[in-house]
């Protein structure tokens, strides 16, 4: 079966925030891009279950919305060992374009089931996934921190209060899935690097999505006040901060 | 790799190069900063969590990261595919080394392991040796060092006692004698080691397996610094070594240990990088944390000063580091019609002498100063074991001391330059004769150019004049007994590193205005601008130190006036240029040049 990992193309977690035009275009200068976290973790479990010669899992494609600047992010995924990839040439504007780009392309395809990290670190909006389900008119089970392939048969596992869920389910379904899916992620190794420029990086065109939403501002947090230090035998202090200042008693 | 320009070693000392023929760092492609990036994420996720580990010479650990390096193919960025390896350019190479060079002790043990542990085979052994080896220090099953030092033989190699005889049997050299401070030499499976056959005046280099008989190996030597790396004394007692380990002919070690260093030296260039990068990293940081009288200690002007400084001394040294390592591919992608890659590669490690000296030694002295500044930086807690900024203080001192003492790579610059120009590579004394007889000419003030870098190059020509009339003027002075005045050689060497690292920084900021917008070249040029006034007085003092020391009379008088004509810049606001310099730096929080 082939699996298909979502690659969200997202900048460094350790980038310095700032925005353009009254605070309205994030300013990706100097910015260097990575995969989003959660994919990544995604990727490495698909990559595992293709190597696992229990599971019938035989192929790994990864796919991106995004224009040619996001191409070095795809082929570190296929660095780390996917087969092939897909780039939806057009620019992301939200959850609603990502979700139906990638349906676009994905509605053609023989999917075993779709990988989607819960969110993206940059504008961890949570939708991409349920949305995609819903373009593709498959199940989606969300929220996974674990898949099983045995032969053609898939389960998922769930973080739920105190415990955890497995769920046997038919394939073809969209995962999303969070930490826990793998343990860490992959470093592409000199032979994955060397093979990348090899294999195949599909660009393709898909229409124009409706544009619903748009960015009226971004507002940065307010910087952290100065940490006050109480001695540890004043605990009428503490109490008096806590409760008149900083309010939380 | 376009067709370029035949690349001679040192001919920068009299002829000037247009920024169109350097590589600079902002040119690698992206499966270089891939492989960069894997460096960085293995660090992380194997190295920075263990550095009190790896210090305290876990056992089994330093091995053990080692072949984790090899698993993902970090072992043989270079070699090739013959053996295993990715048969990647030697920038990239240059480049693996300066991210792994962040890594305290392991950085030490992962450049011997990959420089002097494998390529001595590579270069020298025969097909044999080279299929039976290089595969498993590619891989990392098996590790590598290196065994030249002894304890009256360190700067002076050839000085070497250990001795190699044939077996009565013919079928081994029996090999006796005692090498130190050998690096890996903990856990190394397969040792270069240096002996001479028999009275022969001249050493033979030897592939000794760790498991042959008659090897003793000392306990760990306690060190200032690097402590997690592996370093003891070897004694051999009829160490059994087949003849067919043998590497390169009887006779030939010499020239490979000093081919070797050759390559080593560039190779320190580029791990210092790494370091420094670190260093100056975890300055910024704490520059902007840390607040005293109520304002973050990054706001002074002082803390500033450093910050500007570390930035100028590793952006320089790294632009030098590249045009070199650079260099040494366009060598060997010429000479490849005449010979094997092998042989070229090292020809241009000997090709690169000069060069290779001085990034050594403005290298490792550009580490020291940044270290220095990040303890300073961070005040008391910078002299606290508690983070790893005095370990970055400790590691940093080993540079100028191996590979060739910094004193001993100075005379080197000169002295290969001086061969060099005897030897025809190009017209050194013709060029240092003319230099010279221009001073009597001189006369009122050099006229200035308006444009940034005619400016720049009209100065940086100027550094290469005084570079060449000293040349002479000591030549002349001094004849075949010019080497025993090592004072005077190091002011001349250390006018040459100058000459060199300005105009490979400069002729990176001019290459960068294709790649920078306008706003952006700003910084950079700022960096130029304080880096060249400042080695102007620089060049002034270790001039007329020279010149002080040798001349008198009416050519003293002369050689000074012509110093003082070449060394007259416009005034330059450093304080407002580091200031700037430092606050991209506190702005991105990470060195980001």
């Amino acid at each position: 079966m082939r699996v298909f990992v979502c690659l969200g193309n997202v900048p460094d977690t350790t980038t310095k925030v700032k925005f353009t035009e009254n605070n309205s275009v994030f300013d990706n200068t100097g910015v260097q891009w990575v995969i989003n976290p959660w994919d990544e973790l995604a990727l490495t479990r698909a990559m595992e279950l293709k190597e696992d010669s229990g599971s019938s899992v035989e192929k790994v494609t990864v796919i991106t919305v995004g224009t040619k600047s996001a191409e070095p992010t795809i082929r570190k995924a296929l660095a780390i060992g996917a087969d092939d990839a897909i780039r939806i040439n057009a620019e992301p504007t939200d959850a609603y374009d990502v979700a139906a780009k990638l349906a676009g392309v994905l509605k053609n395809e023989d999917i075993g089931f779709v990988m989607c990290g819960i969110e993206s670190c940059d504008y961890n909006g949570s939708a991409v996934g349920g949305m995609l389900s819903e373009f593709l008119n498959l199940p989606s089970v969300s929220s996974v921190s674990g898949i099983e392939v045995k032969g053609e048969k898939v389960s998922v596992s769930r973080t739920i209060d105190g415990g955890k869920e497995i769920i046997s389910i038919d394939t073809p379904f969209v995962a999303i899935v969070q930490k826990g899916i793998s343990i860490e992620p992959r470093i592409p190794a000199m032979r994955g690097i060397m093979m990348a420029r090899k294999k195949p990086l599909n660009v393709v065109e898909v229409p124009d999505t409706e544009v619903l939403t748009s960015h009226k501002s971004f507002e940065l947090p307010q910087p952290k006040p100065p940490c006050k230090i109480v001695n540890p035998e004043n605990v009428k202090e503490l109490f008096d901060l806590l409760q008149n200042e900083a309010k939380v008693l | 790799m376009e067709k370029s320009k035949q690349i001679t070693g040192g001919e920068f000392i009299v002829k000037e190069t247009e920024a169109k023929d350097i590589f600079i760092p902002e040119e690698f492609d992206e499966e270089q900063n891939m492989i960069a990036q894997t460096c960085r994420d293995f660090l992380e996720t194997e190295v920075f969590p263990n550095l009190d580990r790896i210090d305290q010479q876990e056992d089994g650990l330093m091995p053990e990261i080692l072949t984790k390096a090899g698993e993902l193919g970090l072992l043989g960025i270079s070699l090739p595919e013959k053996y295993d390896g990715f048969e990647q350019s030697f920038v990239t190479s240059m480049l693996a080394g300066d991210v792994m060079g962040a890594a305290y002790s392991f950085a030490v043990a992962y450049s011997c392991h990959t420089g002097i542990g494998t390529l001595p085979i590579l270069y020298y052994g025969n097909d044999e040796q080279k299929g039976k080896y290089i595969p498993k220090l590619a891989s990392g099953e098996w590790k590598g060092a290196y065994a030249l030092t002894e304890p009256n033989a360190g700067s002076d190699a050839n000085a070497g006692k250990t001795n190699a005889v044939l077996s009565d049997d013919g079928k081994h050299y029996l090999l006796n004698g005692q090498k130190m401070w050998i690096t890996n030499s903990g856990f190394a499976d397969v040792i270069t080691v240096f002996a001479k056959i028999d009275n022969d005046r001249v050493l033979s280099a030897f592939i000794v397996e760790r498991n042959f008989p008659g090897i003793v190996f000392n306990p760990e030597e306690k060190k200032m610094g690097i402590k997690g790396s592996s370093t003891r004394q070897l004694f051999f007692n009829d160490c059994k070594v087949p003849v067919e380990n043998l590497l390169g002919n009887r006779g030939q070690g010499f020239r490979i240990a000093l081919n070797i260093l050759h390559m080593g030296r560039i190779k320190l260039g580029g791990n210092v990088l790494g370091a420094a990068k670190h260093a100056i990293n975890q300055s910024v940081q704490y520059a902007n944390e840390r607040k005293q009288f109520k304002m973050l200690i990054g706001s002074f002007g002082s803390i500033k000063h450093k910050l500007a400084e570390q930035v100028i001394k590793n952006f320089t040294t790294e632009s030098a580091v590249y045009r070199a390592s650079y260099n040494v591919d366009q060598y060997v992608e010429q000479s490849l019609e005449v010979m094997i890659k092998e042989k070229a590669t090292i020809d241009a490690y000997a090709q690169l002498a000069v060069e290779a000296a001085i990034l050594k030694v403005a290298g490792s002295e550009a580490l020291d100063y940044i270290v220095d500044e990040n303890v300073q930086i961070h005040g008391g807690m910078g002299y606290s074991a508690e983070l790893d900024v005095d370990r970055g203080y400790r590691d940093s001192r080993i540079n100028r001391i191996f590979e060739g003492t910094n004193e001993i790579n100075k005379i080197l610059v000169v002295d290969t330059v001086l061969k060099r120009g005897a030897k025809g590579y190009f017209d050194l004394f013709g060029e240092a004769e003319k230099a010279y007889k221009n001073l009597v000419s001189l006369s009122g003030t050099p006229e200035l150019e308006d444009d940034f870098y005619a400016e720049k190059k009209r100065i940086i020509g100027n550094f290469r004049k005084i570079a060449l009339f000293l040349i002479h003027a000591t030549s002349e002075k001094f004849q075949r007994k010019l080497m025993y005045e090592q004072e005077i050689l190091n002011n001349i060497a250390d006018i040459i590193i100058l000459l060199y690292v300005s105009e490979s920084s400069l002729l990176r900021v001019e290459k960068l205005e294709n790649i920078k917008d306008a706003e952006q070249i700003k910084v950079y040029k700022d960096i130029i601008d304080v880096f060249i006034y400042d080695a102007s007085g620089r060049i002034s003092k270790f001039a007329k130190d020279a010149i002080y020391s040798f001349a008198e009379g009416e050519i003293k008088d002369m050689l000074v006036k012509g110093t003082n004509y070449y060394t007259l810049v416009s005034g330059v606001n450093t304080k407002e240029a580091r200031r700037r310099i430092a606050d991209k730096l506190i702005d991105d929080n990470k060195y980001n040049f």
